[in-house]
């Protein structure tokens, strides 16, 4: 995930659009002969939706011309706002029926233009569909219309003890339809995985309106296990309406520890150091010397002035959380560290996180930067953070780490200033070269955000012509005429043929 | 009995196979219809990469499960999905691999806590119907770069593609285990019991009932087992008192090992937990439960269709163990609605256009 965020406001822009000033940014073109029908299909679709349920006049779907990543921008044709899976149903056969591509919408936050459309393309929003259905404490598990926010999900269960895993950072908004779509993370994956580890079943419509039940309230799948490939499939397989999702006893209680070091090599290797000991943190936490001093003058958190800091958080009992922090100080000790921060109460926890938490705001405050989202093995980051500061020396741009190091998702920010010629094209071939680096060492394009529409051409570095041929098979299982989201995750070239028939 | 030895020579084998191909790892899980077909056997062994500290191990598929667990445990790691060994049950020998062990999402006890062999899962290479070698997924545990094959790979039977290299999430291995049982409950009490103990913030790592007993587990570092297991037991306090386990039980609970041997058939039936209860009722027959309850086994009399028996209850049943004209006759796996066995069908015939990899096995 490559984006691009401008100081004082300025909107968040993408490394393709940076590209598209050379090469214009490859949509398919719209079907004229469905644009010409726009009446007639806004008419179908009102046989079957309340009025308020299908915007159409082109001052009010732009609103929906675009998602997080603002940069590109494209009113659709129409948008559809539907309350249940029968609805979604009767929407989808109607845009089957009319050869309309339909592009699946959550809140709209994704970070890589997966809800983007083509004036061509009918918006389906899921806002509507928030509904909590069910809470079974005794199955820990809860059932929601798949519309619902992230947080309100862990809301509704926190006052008996419970919470939904998964916690994007855009968990106030973001929607379990969208957190399926891109198989969403956050920043305790290291013990409770992402979303696909906590998806027990879903209601999802097909292209052609079928409607698949997936899963449900037990553990494990009766044949193939189609909702793994659903999630993670960035709406192009079929639309989600209703997910069964697990929940969890919340921890007795969680504690951070905040540990300073003269060298990011050496705070890579107490991160490996600690994973191999066999400990468990809910979450590991990075910070390289720009980003603490953005931070620090931003928040005044308190943080040392050093070249790496990490934040390692632990739960559980009392008892289990004072055991791991000494585990992991006597760890941190072999490794020379300049502080060594342990929190003892609410408030010390708050202050440590302070500076973490603000950090994005904080580096958008003296910098044009551009953030990646790339992962690599936890064992490369004391080689991947060498070559990131000889590239950076290199490009001549200056970069700033912060990111989940106990899983390896990395979001390093590029500094440049977009004011200054030059400066913008050099911060993109950075970008693409660190983006290259994450594969070669055995890692990814995207840890969390996903491939949309911004890194489609870049799927080729990871993939080879066979693997996303086989990838691109289960499109054709799911959605044979290739209706459904169709110009995102493949390259263009490579969908072309198939969204033609 | 042909073996293949590398991606190339099986990628050869199935371009040219002329029909029906019978896939297998070590042969020790002998679940689903009967198939016809040339036996044909993945010999690719060997740890790819093992790396500790990113808690990633990538590995042939053809390598005994035996030699990976030695090697992880030698840095006290482990596969958390505790596989199940269905030998005992199945009454085979062999090897069981970790090609075998995808192919089948084999997962124990732990599946409660820690996930189905499919949730750590995070890679695969596999070699398609039409010869095509195929990565997907890779060696890290945050990636949404492309679709997951590698889940869908998982329980899939051999019958979507042959894997030939599976990477995974590790977690440390538990330092301390302890167990608690409760004795003598019946099974709806047993399932009340369980869910109690799963609401707690204790962590237990499973929970299963057998022989009327309740078996609950708490692990991890010893300093805090003790007191979460003592913790627990006092939450629990309304099911009875609480006992020390003095041995291991988890390992005969994963294998099912009550059942081997004796008379009968064995079924497997995935339920939400608190329906265990009411199933456990309707069975003519012996059961164990795990997971809280969401996994019920159940020895019944030869030829007896406990799918019928669900009734109204979300769930499926599949038959493990029966004589092959009973599999063939009621079919091992559960049926699944049109729609989505329309998709099922329709993936393996892209994946596999001829129908040559375990037909029939899963429908």
């Amino acid at each position: 995930m490559i984006t691009l965020l401008a100081r004082r406001g300025r909107a968040v822009i993408s490394f393709d659009q940076l590209q598209r000033k050379a090469r214009l940014m490859q949509m398919p073109a719209p079907d004229p002969a469905i644009l010409a029908r726009k009446a007639e299909i806004v008419a179908r679709l009102l046989q079957i939706l309340p009025a308020d349920a299908v915007i159409h006049d082109a001052t009010e779907t732009r609103a929906y011309e675009c998602d997080a990543l603002t940069a590109y921008r494209c009113p659709p044709l129409a948008v559809v706002l539907p309350r249940t899976t029968e609805e979604v149903a009767a929407v989808l056969r109607i845009c089957h029926d009319e050869g309309v591509p339909v592009v699946p919408r959550g809140s709209g936050t994704s970070l890589a233009g997966g809800a983007l459309p083509t004036a061509d393309s009918v918006i389906l929003g899921v806002s509507r569909m928030n509904a909590l259905l069910e809470v079974d404490y005794d199955n820990r598990l809860v059932r929601v219309q798949a519309g619902r926010t992230n947080l309100s999900v862990t809301d509704a269960v926190a006052g008996d003890g419970f919470f939904y895993a998964p916690d994007p950072s855009s968990q106030l908004a973001c929607a379990i339809a969208g957190n399926i779509a891109m198989n969403s993370g956050g920043a305790h994956c290291l013990k409770y995985g992402v979303t696909t580890n906590n998806l027990l079943g879903a209601t999802v419509v097909l292209m052609d309106g079928t409607v698949l039940e997936l899963g449900g309230p037990y553990m494990d799948a009766p044949g193939l296990d189609l909702l793994s490939v659903i999630c993670g499939s960035e709406g192009q397989l079929g639309v989600v309406t209703e997910a069964t999702l697990r929940i969890l006893p919340a921890p007795e209680g969680a504690r951070p520890v905040l540990i300073a070091f003269n060298s990011s090599e050496v705070a890579g290797a107490c991160v490996s150091d600690i994973i191999r000991a066999g400990i468990l943190p809910v979450a590991i936490e990075f910070m390289d010397r720009p980003c603490i001093r953005a931070c620090e003058d931003f928040a005044k958190a308190g943080y040392p002035d050093c070249e790496a800091l990490l934040i390692v958080e632990v739960e559980g009992s009392p008892a289990a959380i004072d055991d791991q922090l000494a585990r992991i100080a006597e760890i941190a000790r072999h490794h020379d560290p300049i502080e060594l921060r342990e929190s003892r109460s609410e408030d010390e926890s708050r202050r440590i996180w302070l500076g973490r938490k603000s950090a994005f705001g904080a580096m958008g405050q003296i910098n044009d930067y551009m953030c990646l989202d790339g992962t690599i093995p936890v064992t490369a980051l004391p080689h991947v953070l060498r070559r990131i500061e000889e590239m950076s020396r290199d490009f001549g741009l200056q970069v700033a780490n912060v990111f989940h190091a106990g899983d390896g998702n990395m979001h390093p920010l590029i500094l440049f200033d977009a004011n200054k010629p030059g400066d913008l094209e050099r911060c993109e071939a950075f970008g693409a070269e660190i983006l290259r680096l994450c594969v070669e060492v055995g890692g990814c394009l995207t840890g969390e955000h996903g491939v949309g529409v911004e890194k489609r051409d870049l799927m080729t570095v990871q993939f080879a012509p066979q693997d996303l041929e086989a990838q691109a098979r289960v499109k054709d299982v799911f959605d044979p005429r290739w209706l459904l989201n169709p110009a995102k995750v493949f390259p263009l070239s490579l969908s072309q043929g198939r969204r033609a028939a | 009995m042909m073996q293949v030895a590398t991606v190339d020579d099986l990628a050869e084998v199935i371009r040219s196979a002329q029909g029906p191909l019978r896939i297998q790892g070590g042969g020790t899980r002998p679940v689903g219809n009967p198939v016809v077909g040339s036996p044909l056997q993945v010999g690719l062994r060997g740890i790819t990469l093992y790396e500790p500290g990113a808690l990633t191990l990538v590995a042939q598929a053809g390598t005994p499960l035996a030699e990976i667990d030695a090697v992880l445990a030698d840095h006290a790691q482990h596969l958390p999905f505790e596989p199940m060994d269905h030998r005992a049950l199945m009454g085979t020998g062999g090897e069981p691999t970790l090609g075998g062990m995808v192919a089948a999402n084999a997962s124990g006890p732990r599946r409660l806590r820690a996930g189905a062999c499919r949730d750590s899962l995070i890679g695969v290479q596999f070699v398609d119907g039409t010869g095509t070698a195929i990565r997907n997924g890779g060696r890290v545990m945050k990636n949404v770069t492309g679709y997951d094959l590698a889940r869908l790979m998982a329980g899939s039977h051999g019958t979507l593609g042959v894997l030939t290299e599976v990477a995974f999430k590790l977690l440390p291995r538990p330092e301390k285990v302890t167990t608690l049982i409760l004795p003598g409950l019946d099974a709806p009490t047993a399932v009340a019991a369980m869910a109690a103990a799963l609401r707690t913030p204790f962590e237990v790592t499973g929970a299963g009932w057998a022989g009327g007993n309740v078996m609950l587990r708490i692990e991890g570092f010893a300093t805090s087992v003790a007191d979460r297991a003592e913790r627990l037991a006092a939450a629990l306090a309304r099911f009875g008192r609480a006992e020390l386990a003095a041995a291991d039980p988890w390992p005969a609970l994963r294998d099912v090992t009550g059942f081997a041997g004796r008379e009968g058939d064995v079924w497997r039936l995935s339920v939400a937990p608190t329906d265990a209860a009411q199933v456990a009722g309707r069975i003519e027959g012996e059961v164990i439960l795990d997971w809280g309850g969401g996994l019920i086994w159940a020895l019944v009399p030869p030829g007896t269709d406990l799918r019928g028996q669900l009734g109204s209850i979300r769930g499926h049943a599949t038959l493990v163990r029966a004589a092959p004209e009973t599999r063939a006759a009621l079919g091992a796996f559960h049926p699944e609605p049109q729609p989505v066995a329309a998709i099922a069908a329709g993936l393996r015939a892209r994946f596999d256009p001829r129908g040559i990899l375990n037909p029939g096995l899963m429908a």
